[in-house]
């Protein structure tokens, strides 16, 4: 049905042009899944934007030719591109927050775009749409289409903007990350409905996705991209059970696997691709710093409990009570000293307000706090000189956030030194910036370049290089990996287990995703609406978790199958 | 070095954009006539000695009976328009410049505590932005000159003619400043670098000054800018009404007052000849403020 | 919805008591009141007398009351220079300010937002950009120059219209109209057209910035992706969009309308507020100045909060709460 051969798409900006994709070839059938999986920088988005006919002003197709049918799609006026864009193929956007128009009902945004493409009455129209809405899921369709789009949660919305990519019939529909920005239970839910109109509706989908676990829940077919090329492509079943291509491989071997705990991920070298390679005298001075500082013995215990944290809401109405949100409700917990406590749950669980309340930057209305016994005062009783401020670090989850892009690097690095008085020598403090950098698998010249020259996963080494810098015992890392890609994911974990097992840090490790979590963690954690669901050792949780809500958790995460793996 | 200057976004913006670099030399070429004019002026139009009458109203040199000696002609007190010109938007500019530096301490200092603390202080500031808001900048100006007119005795508010103008310009511009400086220390202050700071422990007067401020310095630089505009045509305006600067030192909007009177008469040069200065003036720099709104506004482009 | 709307009242109950104050403040500590209604030969005793019986030496709190309250009334005291009641003053002239600002205020809108749309979605055409370029010299001319020039285009060279004052008024009860003459809009036109002048390239500016952002949003993207036809996706996706923070500006601008409306009568000679505001402030004539303050943060205000509440009625996130 469709078929792409030979697609090359060029941008240009002021330093010149660079293939965004090149010489790509692939083809979707009717009712077939065809995922694009690949890291940022692959080109998916950008094949996908030129099957549109939608490239931003700057990006070219030079090469290739695209076939809907009988139709060339190259070939087709601007006004032509349009009438076929709802018509034949449609598009689904990452983000249902952000993909309806707020001020229309779903009803007029249905109606509008079925009319558009179609010759019927407005209330044959509305039928339809009633029917869809039905069919896709939401019940009660006939009142509720009415609505306008804030009324619906979440996972609802993503199923109204899928029934709107779907009311003009289209014979292939984009799906540019459809899930990322969902939980893992409405994500299943997604995914099966894709799925699910596939086979019945014969609708051919082509999946955009940087996960792979999406890819193997419910692609036929894959096609795995690396830097706007084409690495390897066919059955899901094939490609990732008996990947061929090195670049599959290692992408293989850096997804966290539900099913066990590894010790470290394997990182086979992609050819082209330089390793970091860690200085490793200049990082002895940092490991022989940090060590004289803390000692060999593990980090200190930390013991929460009755933690309860209320938001103030709005008042409902004029004088009526005020709704307020209680994001933690009576959570107690123990990290036991040089242990990684895992954290998971949904969005809006209230894991990263825990972190919070722990760094003193979010005030618990109850509860009480330990640190290795002594009482750890909460925000507003923090003192800016307290001990603790040093003893308690934090790893963020964005990169691109937790640096000041004004400041150099080894500024960045000095403060905690100069803070805490750790180094009152400034050239000591520089010298000790540097050292840390290696240890952290970076450069030492990194320290003279600001945060905006450094990837990612550059930057979230510079993050952790940072929080160790102020000799902490217990290290907060909250999502610190989901940012990234998932081969930059496995490196990082990998930093982060072996500085853990090095200085003995007690760690809470906070992460949505259970797959990651079952690699660091001795412990885990589970948190529902702000609520402790469970605690225990991991490996007995993940062989069999107490509560259902666990099980489900378990259940409905992506995972590629054991027999399907290269390992 | 400029292989390196180049690869600076905003320097290779600034060299495609001829707009910009026009707006730069007009700007550039101004603002140095004003600051050296004691130096490059014909006369010194403050000198009562330095013209007479029988060189009054003298068109420019290139029109019939104009003169070399005074290239843009002479008013009707025979005062060399040049110079006058020169000296006024020394005036101009540096009542400008000041009032803008005051507006922009001001209206910083207020706006990045407002958005840092938040709570209770945030609102009185907020507050006080609102009623600000409901009394235009021109409004706040006059009744400022207003009052000093009737607080003062008559003698000492002709003295201070230029610290009350442009006090009255900067309580009127503070505002904009404030806001804007407000909204942007939101947005920062929901990114992780100013958390880790604040967790570190670090002194809220530190996280505003070095941490924060660097980050919001492009869009205050916009506002600077137009607002450097906005008091030059204030300034002006003020002084057009009667209530800025008296005719023996005048700004460019006094001349353009004066030039008034000979709107119906033959000597167009003595209105317009400043009218379009002051306009080329506030074209320059507003042009480069537009150029330095879409840098910092990528979308925009 | 409600407890919006009652915020937002109160804090232009706030607002219109910091003005007051400070209009009661410029009252009180601004010049002797006493001095400026006597002569010098009314004696001492004469002086306290009068100073007793007008209550100036009440305390602060009290007269400020009393101000407020006499404000709340319609009582707004005499004119140091006039010796008339000020509210009567302000009466005579506000129809011809608010005709002015009115008008000008349309001809903002009417121009400014079909061309902000139109630079918008064409940003690179020629027509564009001489648009962007008038506008940019539009911010850039003081409107006191602009007043000068078309008095100068149309009134000198061309004589085609009146250059000063009101011609042509018909009285409709106390209220003296413009509207209903043609000689009355000929005298109307030169100013309005000043007035508005720069609150269109504003207008046209802001709207263009907000059209060009909600277009790159995702709900439009997804628009475009699904075939809705362009006329909709413009007129029925981005215009409403564009709309919602354009309203709120410009409920401010018609601060600066009211601002800028001072310099369009000083130049026109418009009998309006802003004259008069004019004349007392270049008489020191306080009592007129302070209740020029509070009428026009009273319209302010007023047309602030008419905003907000427009702002809910086009906004479905600020009027329907409950969710499925």
């Amino acid at each position: 049905m469709l078929a792409v051969e030979g697609l090359s798409v060029q941008f240009t900006d002021r330093f010149g042009t660079n293939m965004a994709v090149e010489d790509v070839s692939l083809s979707v059938d009717r009712g077939e899944i065809h995922g694009l999986v690949g890291e940022s920088g692959a080109g998916k988005s950008t094949i996908g934007a030129a099957i549109m006919g939608l490239l931003p002003a700057a990006g070219q197709v030079t090469a290739g030719r695209m076939t809907l049918g009988e139709t060339d799609l190259r070939a087709l006026t601007p006004v032509a591109a349009h009438r076929l864009r709802g018509k034949r193929i449609s598009m689904i956007f990452q983000d249902p927050q952000t993909s309806l128009n707020p001020l229309m009902t779903v009803e007029a945004q249905l109606i509008e775009t079925i009319l558009a493409h179609e010759d019927i009455g407005v209330a044959a129209a509305r039928a339809r749409a009633v029917s869809l809405l039905e069919e896709i899921g939401i019940a009660n369709a006939k009142d509720r289409i009415r609505a306008y789009p804030h009324q619906f949660s979440g996972g609802m919305r993503q199923r109204v903007v899928i029934a709107l990519a779907l009311c003009s019939n289209p014979e292939l529909i984009i799906a540019d990350e459809p899930t990322t920005a969902l939980d893992v239970a409405v994500q299943a839910q997604v995914l099966d409905l894709i799925r699910r109109l596939a086979s019945t509706r014969g609708v051919g989908f082509i999946l955009i996705t940087h996960d792979i676990g999406v890819i193997a829940q419910v692609s036929d077919r894959v096609t795995v991209l690396r830097g706007g090329k084409v690495m390897e492509q066919g059955q899901t079943l094939r490609v990732l059970g008996q990947p061929e291509h090195p670049y599959t491989k290692a992408l293989m071997a850096a997804v966290p696997p539900l099913d066990r705990k590894l010790d470290r991920f394997h990182l086979p070298r992609i050819a082209g691709e330089a390793l970091p390679q860690a200085e490793t005298d200049t990082a002895r001075v940092a490991e022989d710093w940090l060590m004289a500082g803390t000692g060999s013995g593990p980090g200190p215990s930390l013991d929460l409990s009755g933690i309860t944290v209320r938001f103030r809401g709005e008042r409902r109405g004029l004088f009526g009570p005020r709704d307020d949100f209680v994001a933690l409700d009576d959570v107690s917990l123990s990290v036991r000293p040089g242990t990684v406590m895992g954290l998971v749950g949904e969005s809006g669980s209230g894991k990263s307000t825990l972190a919070k309340v722990i760094a003193a930057l979010v005030h618990p209305a109850e509860g009480e706090m330990r640190l290795d016994g002594a009482a750890l005062p909460p925000m507003r009783a923090r003192r800016r000189a307290d001990p603790s401020r040093r003893l308690v670090q934090m790893v963020f989850q964005d990169p691109y956030s937790s640096l000041n892009s004004r400041h150099r690097v080894l500024d960045v690095l000095s403060e905690p030194l100069w803070l805490y008085g750790l180094e009152p020598d400034a050239r000591r403090r520089a010298r000790l910036a540097r050292a840390m950098l290696a240890l952290v698998g970076l450069d030492a010249s990194a320290a003279d370049r600001y945060p905006h020259q450094f990837s990612g996963g550059q930057r979230q080494r510079i993050a952790v290089a940072r929080a160790l810098l102020s000799r902490p015992g217990l290290l907060l890392c909250d999502e610190p990996t989901s940012a990234l890609d998932v081969s930059i994911q496995a490196q990082i974990l990998n930093l982060l287990k072996d500085l853990q097992a090095r200085f003995g840090l007690t760690t809470l490790f906070i992460s949505h995703n259970l797959a990651v979590v079952r690699q660091m963690s001795d412990d885990i954690a589970v948190l529902k609406e702000g609520r402790l669901i469970e605690t225990g050792p991991s490996e007995a949780f993940f062989a069999g978790p107490d509560a259902a809500y666990s099980r489900d958790l378990l259940a409905q995460t992506p995972t590629v199958r054991f027999d399907m793996r290269a390992v | 070095m400029l292989t390196r200057l180049m690869r600076n976004e905003g320097v290779w913006l600034f060299t495609r954009s001829p707009a910009a670099i026009l707006a730069a030399i007009a700007t550039l070429a101004i603002v140095a006539g004003a600051a050296f004019a004691p130096w490059i002026a014909p006369t010194n139009p403050y000198d009562l000695a330095s013209f007479s009458l029988i060189d009054g109203l003298l068109p420019p040199a290139w029109e019939d009976g104009g003169s070399p000696r005074f290239l843009l002609g002479t008013d009707d007190q025979g005062r060399d328009m040049l110079s006058s010109i020169l000296y006024g938007a020394r005036l101009s500019l540096s009542i400008a410049a000041m009032a803008m530096a005051v507006a922009l301490l001001l209206g910083v200092g207020l706006g990045l505590a407002a958005g840092y603390l938040g709570g209770r202080f945030d609102a009185i500031v907020m507050r006080i932005a609102d009623v600000q808001l409901a009394l235009p900048a021109i409004l706040t100006a006059l009744l400022i000159d207003g009052i000093s007119r009737g607080i003062l005795p008559r003698e000492m508010h002709d003295d201070l003619r230029v610290t009350v103008i442009t006090l009255a310009i900067a309580l009127s511009l503070w505002v904009n400043f404030a806001r804007t400086a407000r909204a942007s220390v939101f947005v920062e202050r929901s990114k992780d670098y100013v958390s880790a700071a604040i967790m570190m422990g670090q002194h809220p007067l530190r996280i505003m000054l070095r941490h924060i401020l660097p980050n919001i310095v492009g869009p205050l630089l916009v506002i600077a800018t137009v607002d450097l505009a906005s008091a030059i045509l204030l300034e002006a305006t003020l002084s057009f009404l009667g209530v800025g600067l008296p005719a023996d030192s005048p700004s460019l909007g006094t001349l353009i007052r004066i030039g008034m009177q000979y709107l119906l008469s033959g000597e167009w040069w003595i209105l317009w000849i400043p009218t379009v200065f002051l306009v080329v003036l506030v074209v320059a720099i507003n042009l480069l403020g537009d150029f330095l709104r879409d840098l910092f506004n990528p979308g925009m482009r | 919805m409600v407890a919006f709307a009652v915020k937002r009242l109160i804090q232009s109950v706030f607002v219109m008591l910091a003005v007051a104050f400070l209009a009661f403040s410029l009252f009180a500590f601004v010049g002797d009141p006493i001095a400026q209604m006597t002569g010098v030969e009314t004696s001492l005793e004469d002086q306290d007398r009068l100073r007793e019986d007008l209550g100036l030496n009440d305390p602060f709190v009290v007269q400020f009351t009393r101000f407020t309250g006499d404000m709340l009334r319609g009582e707004f005291g005499y004119s140091f220079r006039t010796r008339e009641p000020i509210g009567a003053m302000i009466l005579s002239r506000l129809p011809a300010t608010l005709e002015l600002g009115t008008v000008a205020l349309l001809i903002s809108l009417i121009v400014g937002i079909p061309a902000g749309i139109y630079t918008a979605l064409r940003p690179r055409g020629v027509i564009s950009q001489s648009l962007l370029i008038g506008t940019l010299i539009g911010v850039s001319i003081p409107t006191f120059v602009i007043g000068i020039l078309l008095i100068f285009l149309f009134g000198v060279q061309l004589g085609w219209l009146p250059t000063y004052g009101r011609g042509g008024t018909v009285e409709i009860g106390w209220w003296r109209s413009s509207l209903f003459t043609a000689q009355g809009w000929r005298s109307l036109i030169l100013p309005a057209i000043t007035l508005g002048l720069f609150q269109l390239t504003l207008t046209m500016r802001l709207v263009r910035a907000q059209m060009m952002e909600v277009m790159r949003t995702d709900h439009i993207r997804f628009a475009i992706a699904r075939g809705v036809p362009w006329r909709s996706i413009r007129y029925r996706h981005a215009l409403p969009n564009t709309m919602i923070p354009v309203i709120t500006i410009i409920g401010l601008q018609f601060g600066g309308v009211i601002a800028f409306s001072i310099v369009t009568e000083s130049v026109f000679q418009w009998p309006g507020m802003g004259l008069l505001f004019l004349e007392s402030i270049r008489f020191v004539d306080i009592p007129v100045m302070s209740v020029y303050l509070v009428v026009i943060a009273f319209f302010f205000v007023v047309i602030n909060l008419a905003v907000d509440l427009l702002y809910v009625a086009i906004d479905p996130r600020l009027r329907v709460k409950e969710s499925f």
